[in-house]
């Protein structure tokens, strides 16, 4: 008998959390779904208007649409590339003893701490300016040309910044799992002979697996609406380079200030974002079973 | 009833008794330094006005716009004063968002700027008022122009800026010819290349709402820039605005700066620049069309409609904007801090004249910047380097997008024209205004 | 157990670690140093490094021109009340899920997530709209309830990966000696949970601290957290580096400062189920 109260205090327990969210789901994402379907500008009230469909035809058919999804793909899986690949190798560079081993770990983990904007901003500036910044001085340093990264490879600049901010989160995850490895198995595998890269990759690599989806997972929450560091930096340009949908909708909401066609946006970024999330919650859920 | 009654009655009591204390009036603005330095000195009026207290919002240009745009349109009222632009005030005031401005004849109406003035009033009603006002102008290194046997005239045309910028460029030791903007953005590289379209004879609309960048004006002014920037310009051009060329002007990496105004105080500071006693300032070229490329901007204090502090906040703004506040900044920091391009007296002052030596050429920028005749050919629209229309901000950073890749070579000029005027026909058709 | 590690390996790693190291911190570092330039030096070409004129200026002038402590206090108040909100609700409700899943917790769990990624700006209007109308704007309260909610999905989710590690068997020990639901989590629950609660706490914190978009989207004057005294020092006309620099490290100090000493702490629980 217990399990089926257990069961019932269960569903108790779990209803404000369920019953929040579906409030803080469903009150916004019916107001944007009404407003989506209305010409609704901001600074030309008094106008509203049943649109239909209208605000989703311009937003769909938006040149910039498909460079925005394929730029916002990119986005995040550029930065989830180096902040999981390069987060691999922090996390074993960190495994291994060494001296002052605990600050360098501290080091490493710092940039997550730092708001998007600031990173931003310091980064185009007195980093990455081809005349005042300070990877310009090295390359002329070494007489090399100084490389205009905003205009070469803007969107590659931007994965840069927004990889620098993740690393340390995906570290400190990836590296949490390596250290819950056990040590008798590796040894044993030392015993074997196997060598370090088969041991990674038949030990070390599965017991990662895990801990990787969960980076990918929450990493990909937050990527998906990155759009401080396009702002500071390119603005979206040059161009459509560095357009991601996120900025799209931004560009509605905040500089037209149409209610409608941001609304619109914002539904069929929740849409694609889903198509997203589902996609990965396969690759979960294999994983965390 | 009577309960009823008693309870509204022990309310305005209430509320009269709070309002006999003090008053609060909450300010955004923005944190460039004329706004700072009127926090720093808006002492002086808490202390005349003990009644009243002030609290500060003062955020960078493009987080206070958006706050303050949601806040009045969503009549959120969370502010008492808010720092608009010569954008947003025609808009604004059409909507009826606006306290329309009167003040006593101490504050003489009539010395404001009649440019500035037109900009912020809506049918003969100021609805603003400016707190500094800006155009844009030449500066450029007297000693670099001099080294090069070239003669800065004060109204050159863009012909000889091109000129000399081509001959000034030293690229091996980091000498560009001319900085301009090139940061995608409606406030960034279209506010520049707007207003020197102007004077190319451009424009963005004709009289029926059309965008015209299929025309040969757009073309040659885009060509101008993109060929004089690709030739002498500095690397990174297509992500420099405002700052970051001040930062390579100040550093001496330019030869030439088009620019607002208001740099010119920061690039004659020997504190910051490195070139504080080599600058020289010229009016915007012209084309001969009878436009120069200058534009007109003014930060100023507005009162949202509904507010429930409208005299107050009248008072703070008189105080802010008026002659006495001058008076003040230049007893504690001297004339050369005051805000410009407000008022005709500060001008025709000799000390300000002899304290600020861009004085002048600011005055006349801004004499020749005509918010309501921006361009050669007539348009429907008001604004220079804007089109003072809800839809501008979307459909001018889509449109410097465009203009920032063509620089950056990633498309060519026709291209980036042709992308522009669907995009703009596209967003117009849909705002309404063409079928 | 320490395995035997040769010295020469041992500096070889030392020397690479410190490499790395510095160089993912460097940004941090360059932004520290240059809130003790001057705004000329702070732009000067070739930069210096560490032989300029040291100064404390702007830090005093941040700390004249803006109430650093509200601020801060404002960002302390936020990010650890919806955090401790957040854990209130979320605990019993990851609980439930990790101790009596049903057919439908997995996609309770991740349809939770999938709420996350609603890109706030699209729906900015609508919750400005529910916020004046409930005079929640500019208001501690308000923006608690928005990061609680924002970031309520992945405690959830952080908590349940956490407790579906605690053997069940303890659980049903405790429920054969006979002790109730209430006892059940007091007693043997939370004990085993405090690390798991302990890096949730800490890493939303984080987010929370970090968080930039509500936090200056719903302020004026009162509520406004250390993300609005950045922006007001970030990009106005003229040179700002070195005022930003002084800004940003105020702003970054605090919760750097907590990160570190609670580094054990937030890793301990990060484990997300990968413990076997």
């Amino acid at each position: 008998m217990a399990t089926l109260q257990t069961r019932a205090s269960a569903r108790l327990m779990m209803t404000p959390a369920v019953v929040l969210l579906l409030l803080w789901m469903a009150v916004p994402l019916a107001m944007t779904l009404y407003f989506s379907m209305l010409r609704y500008n901001l600074l030309m009230p008094g106008m509203e208007e049943w649109a239909g469909t209208l605000n989703y035809r311009f937003f769909l058919t938006d040149p910039a649409f498909f460079t925005a999804l394929a730029n916002t793909l990119l986005l995040v899986g550029g930065v989830l590339l180096i902040s999981v690949g390069g987060g691999i190798m922090m996390a074993l560079l960190l495994d291994q003893p060494f001296f002052g081993q605990g600050l360098v770990r501290l080091m490493v983990i710092a940039p997550f701490f730092v708001m998007p904007t600031v990173s931003a901003l310091v980064w185009k500036n007195m980093l990455m300016h081809p005349v005042n910044g300070l990877f310009a001085w090295i390359s002329r340093t070494f007489g090399l040309q100084p490389v205009d990264w905003f205009a070469e490879a803007p969107l590659l600049s931007i994965v840069l910044i927004v990889s620098w901010q993740w690393l340390p989160f995906a570290t400190l995850i990836l590296l949490t799992a390596l250290q819950s490895l056990d040590s008798e198995q590796k040894e044993a595998a030392e015993m074997d002979g196997a060598g370090s890269v088969s041991r990674f990759i038949h030990i070390v690599l599965p017991h990662m697996a895990r801990a990787i989806t969960v980076v990918v997972l929450i990493e990909t929450i937050f990527l998906l609406s990155v759009f401080a560091e396009i702002l500071v930096t390119t603005n979206g340009g040059p161009g459509i380079q560095t357009t991601t949908i996120t900025y799209l909708v931004y560009v509605q909401a905040l500089l037209q200030f149409d209610v409608g066609a941001a609304s619109a946006g914002g539904i069929v970024a929740v849409v694609l974002a889903n198509i997203v999330a589902i996609f990965l919650i396969r690759l979960i859920g294999k994983n965390l079973d | 009833m009577k309960v009823k009654r008693l309870a509204l009655a022990a309310c305005s009591a209430l509320a009269i008794a709070a309002h006999a204390q003090a008053e609060t009036l909450t300010i955004a603005t923005v944190n460039n330094g004329d706004m700072i330095r009127m926090q720093k000195l808006s002492d002086a009026f808490t202390e005349q006005n003990p009644d009243i207290d002030l609290e500060w919002v003062t955020l960078e240009e493009n987080v206070l716009r958006q706050r303050v745009t949601t806040d009045i349109a969503t009549k959120g009222g969370q502010y008492d004063i808010m720092t608009i632009g010569t954008y947003e005030v025609p808009i604004w005031a059409k909507q009826e968002w606006l306290v329309p401005l009167d003040f006593g004849a101490d504050y003489d109406v009539d010395d404001l700027l009649p440019a500035i003035r037109a900009g912020l009033s809506q049918d003969g009603t100021l609805y603003a008022a400016p707190f500094y006002g800006e155009s844009s102008f030449v500066m450029y290194r007297k000693d670099l122009f001099e080294d090069a046997g070239l003669e800065m005239p004060e109204a050159p045309t863009w012909d000889f800026i091109a000129e000399a910028a081509r001959k000034i460029t030293d690229k091996e030791n980091e000498i560009y010819g001319i900085c301009l903007r090139g940061k995608a953005g409606w406030g960034e590289n279209m506010a520049f290349l707007t207003a020197m379209a102007n004077s190319f004879g451009a424009r963005w609309f004709d009289m029926e709402w059309k965008p015209q960048f299929d025309q040969p004006e757009w073309k040659e002014a885009l060509q101008f820039y993109v060929d004089l920037m690709n030739d002498a310009g500095p690397p990174g051009a297509s992500s420099n605005g405002f700052n970051e060329n001040l930062a390579l002007f100040q550093t001496g990496k330019c030869g030439m700066w088009i620019d607002a105004t208001v740099a010119a105080s920061f690039v004659t500071n020997p504190e910051e620049s490195q070139v504080a006693d080599k600058v020289g300032f010229a009016l915007a070229p012209d084309k001969g069309l009878g436009k120069r490329g200058n534009w007109l901007w003014a930060w100023s204090l507005a009162i949202p409609a509904g507010s429930q502090k409208i005299d107050a906040a009248k008072k703070f703004i008189a105080w802010a904007t008026g002659k006495d506040y001058a008076a003040l900044v230049a007893d504690k920091e001297g004339w050369a801090n005051v805000p410009p391009g407000t008022r005709t007296s500060l001008y025709e002052n000799p000390a300000y004249q002899e304290a600020a030596p861009f004085a002048e050429l600011t005055l006349k920028s801004i004499q020749a910047a005509d918010p309501t005749h921006p361009t050669v050919e007539e348009v429907p629209y008001v604004g220079v380097q804007f089109v003072a229309i809800p839809e501008f901000q979307g459909i001018g950073t889509a449109v410097g997008q465009q203009f920032s890749a063509a620089l950056a070579g990633q498309s060519t000029v026709d291209q980036a024209l042709s992308n522009a005027q669907t995009l703009a026909e596209r967003e117009m058709m849909k705002a309404g205004y063409t079928k | 157990m320490a395995r035997a590690v040769p010295t020469r390996t041992k500096l070889g790693f030392t020397i690479l670690g410190w490499l790395v190291g510095f160089l993912i911190f460097f940004p941090i570092l360059w932004t520290v140093l240059t809130s003790f330039k001057t705004e000329g030096t702070a732009i000067a070409t070739p930069p210096q490094f560490l032989f300029f004129a040291w100064t404390a200026e702007n830090y005093i002038e941040v700390n004249a021109r803006s109430d650093y402590f509200k601020h801060f206090a404002n960002s302390v108040i936020i990010s650890v009340g919806s955090t401790l909100l957040g854990l209130l609700i979320a605990i019993p409700a990851a609980w439930a899920m990790a101790f009596s899943p049903t057919k439908r917790t997995k996609d309770v769990l991740l349809w939770m997530l999938s709420t996350k990624m609603l890109p706030a700006v699209g729906v900015l209007v609508p919750i400005y709209l529910l916020f004046r109308d409930s005079g929640l704007l500019d208001t501690r309260l308000g923006l608690t309830v928005v990061l609680t909610m924002t970031n309520l999905p992945i405690i959830v989710w952080m908590l349940y990966t956490y407790f579906r590690e605690i053997p069940g068997d303890i659980l049903e020990a405790a429920r054969m000696d006979g002790a109730s639901l209430a006892k059940e989590i007091v007693y043997v629950l939370t004990p085993m949970a405090v690390p798991g609660i302990a890096s949730t706490l800490l890493l939303n914190i984080i987010l929370a601290w970090n968080e930039a978009f509500w936090t200056l989207n719903l302020t004026a004057a009162k509520a406004a957290p250390l993300t609005a005294f950045i922006a007001s020092y970030s990009s106005p006309e003229g040179l700002f580096w070195a005022k930003l620099s002084a800004a940003s490290t105020l702003a970054i100090a605090p919760i750097l400062i907590l990160g570190w000493f609670s580094q054990r702490q937030l890793v301990r629980g990060l484990t997300f189920g990968a413990v076997k």
